[in-house]
């Protein structure tokens, strides 16, 4: 579904992705892992075009993925993006933040957009909320959101970029509780977190990223209890002790 | 030196004479305002739009206009529409004149205005609407201006006082607004102290509810 072949990206000098190349099949989940720095998100936002890469090829169900080509709206329209810090329209309620892409981009006629917002609010369990505005929500419930508004396009992909990081602690299991359900339910997944917990209960498969370059791959449990490579290991032993 | 109760009823007896006159000069004084108002934002937001629209040529455009704008005295822009157009074939009435030259140099506050607005969006959201599949004109319209329209109207209020005060500079090219009303009057009658007092109270009348409006604004729309 997801294609990606020898990518290659520089922001000026610094050469942050080199020679990524990767798939992701209809239904499957992948987590990226790797230290900051590594290109992680630079690879996620490459696949939705909002980032453009300098070389290599991205291809979404056969289609290149090119962020200057008028055809990337269509791509982003089929393929939804969460981000860290969750950007919802501030100025707009909950429910006018998941209503605004069918509403807008896909002219869906108001009340069924309505109606389908309230559902999507409340399958990531925020019924309820529909009125409140963005400053009114917790972090996770602004991100629970988010991931409504995404979903509100009826995407055939979802990104994940780092989406509990900015979260307190506490509030990262209800986010990651909605995440487990959507893949459960059969969607494309791409996420690129920290969260070894998630990756290994929920992802089919990992990949470490280091350096621009993708390390190690396989499925999550080989990965993340029997890394082959020492740089991994290594990677994944300060992840999950810290002192 | 008159005792200060005589001049106390002279003041009065001055103000019934010259307020019908004064009046006309303020009615231009709103009409000037208002008028250079609606042109300074429509082509304020348009600069501010070139500014950040990534064409190339047009962003350079658009800040070398704001800067020559900011760069030259009103009343020198004044003058050139008035006294130098003519000689190029267009003349215009004072006040048509007045109107534009004010609304042409406020454009330039009005643009760095908006500009300011605009980029204080976060860039985040822009990029989330992105990924929603959002076309720029789309971005632009229910994102970015929502808010930078929030941001910019507390010192928007600022300018249209501004503007109000600086509308007094139409009199050196005779319009008769309020001022120029003045001026003709104190020096036909010499009641110099009257008359400026008048015109100042006239111009803190018309001042005073934008000063109002705008403390609203910035209690309603300042930052949380």
């Amino acid at each position: 579904m997801i294609e990606l072949e020898g990518v290659e990206k520089s922001f000026g000098r610094a050469r942050v992705l080199h020679g990524v190349s990767m798939s992701v099949a209809r239904g499957e989940v992948v987590c990226i892992i790797g230290p900051s720095g590594s290109g992680k998100s630079t690879l996620l936002r490459c696949i939705n075009g909002l980032e453009s890469c300098d070389g290599g090829v991205i291809t979404f169900e056969g289609r290149r993925v090119d962020s200057k080509s008028p055809g990337i709206r269509e791509v982003r329209t089929e393929v939804g993006m969460v981000f860290q810090r969750f950007h919802l329209f501030p100025h707009r309620t909950a429910l006018e933040n998941v209503m605004e892409g069918p509403l807008y981009v896909k002219r869906e006629p108001r009340a069924e957009a309505a109606r389908s917002a309230r559902s999507l609010l409340a399958q990531v369990g925020l019924a309820g909320k529909e009125q409140a505005f963005p400053r009114e929500l917790s972090g996770g419930e602004q991100q629970r959101v988010a991931i409504a508004r995404s979903l509100a396009m009826k995407p055939k992909a979802m990104l994940f970029d780092e989406p509990t990081s900015a979260l307190d602690p506490e509030l990262v299991g209800e986010v990651l509780a909605v995440m487990k359900d959507l893949a459960n339910g059969g969607m494309t997944m791409v996420v690129v977190t920290h969260e070894m917990g998630f990756a290994k209960e929920v992802a089919d498969r990992v990949l470490f990223l280091d350096g621009g370059a993708i390390l190690e791959e396989g499925p999550a449990r080989r990965i993340l209890e029997a890394p082959g490579e020492e740089r991994t290991r290594d990677f994944l032993s300060r992840v999950t002790h810290p002192i | 030196m008159e005792a200060p109760i005589a001049s106390f009823v002279s003041f009065f007896a001055d103000a019934r004479r010259f307020l019908p006159l004064l009046l006309q000069g303020a009615e231009i004084t709103i009409l000037l305002t208002a008028g250079s108002l609606v042109l300074s934002t429509v082509l304020g937001l348009f600069w501010a739009l070139a500014r950040v629209s990534q064409v190339p040529g047009l962003t350079q455009a658009s800040k070398a206009v704001v800067n020559v704008l900011r760069g030259i005295p009103i009343l020198v822009q004044l003058f050139y529409i008035y006294f130098v157009l003519p000689d190029l074939g267009l003349r215009l009435s004072a006040f048509h004149a007045g109107l534009i030259g004010l609304g042409i140099a406020y454009s330039a506050y009005q643009a760095e205005n908006f500009r300011a607005g605009i980029e204080a969006v976060d860039p985040g959201q822009i990029e989330a609407a992105q990924s929603l599949g959002m076309t720029r004109g789309l971005i632009l319209r229910r994102v970015v201006l929502p808010q930078a329209f929030r941001i910019a109207l507390p010192p928007y209020g600022n300018t249209m006082i501004m503007l109000l005060k600086d509308s007094s500079q139409a009199s050196v090219i005779t319009v008769a607004e309020l001022t120029q009303q003045g001026r003709l009057i104190a020096s036909s009658t010499f009641e110099n102290t009257s008359v400026f007092t008048l015109v100042a109270l006239l111009y803190l009348t018309m001042s005073l509810p934008l000063i109002l409006l705008t403390g609203r604004l910035e209690r309603r729309f300042g930052r949380k």
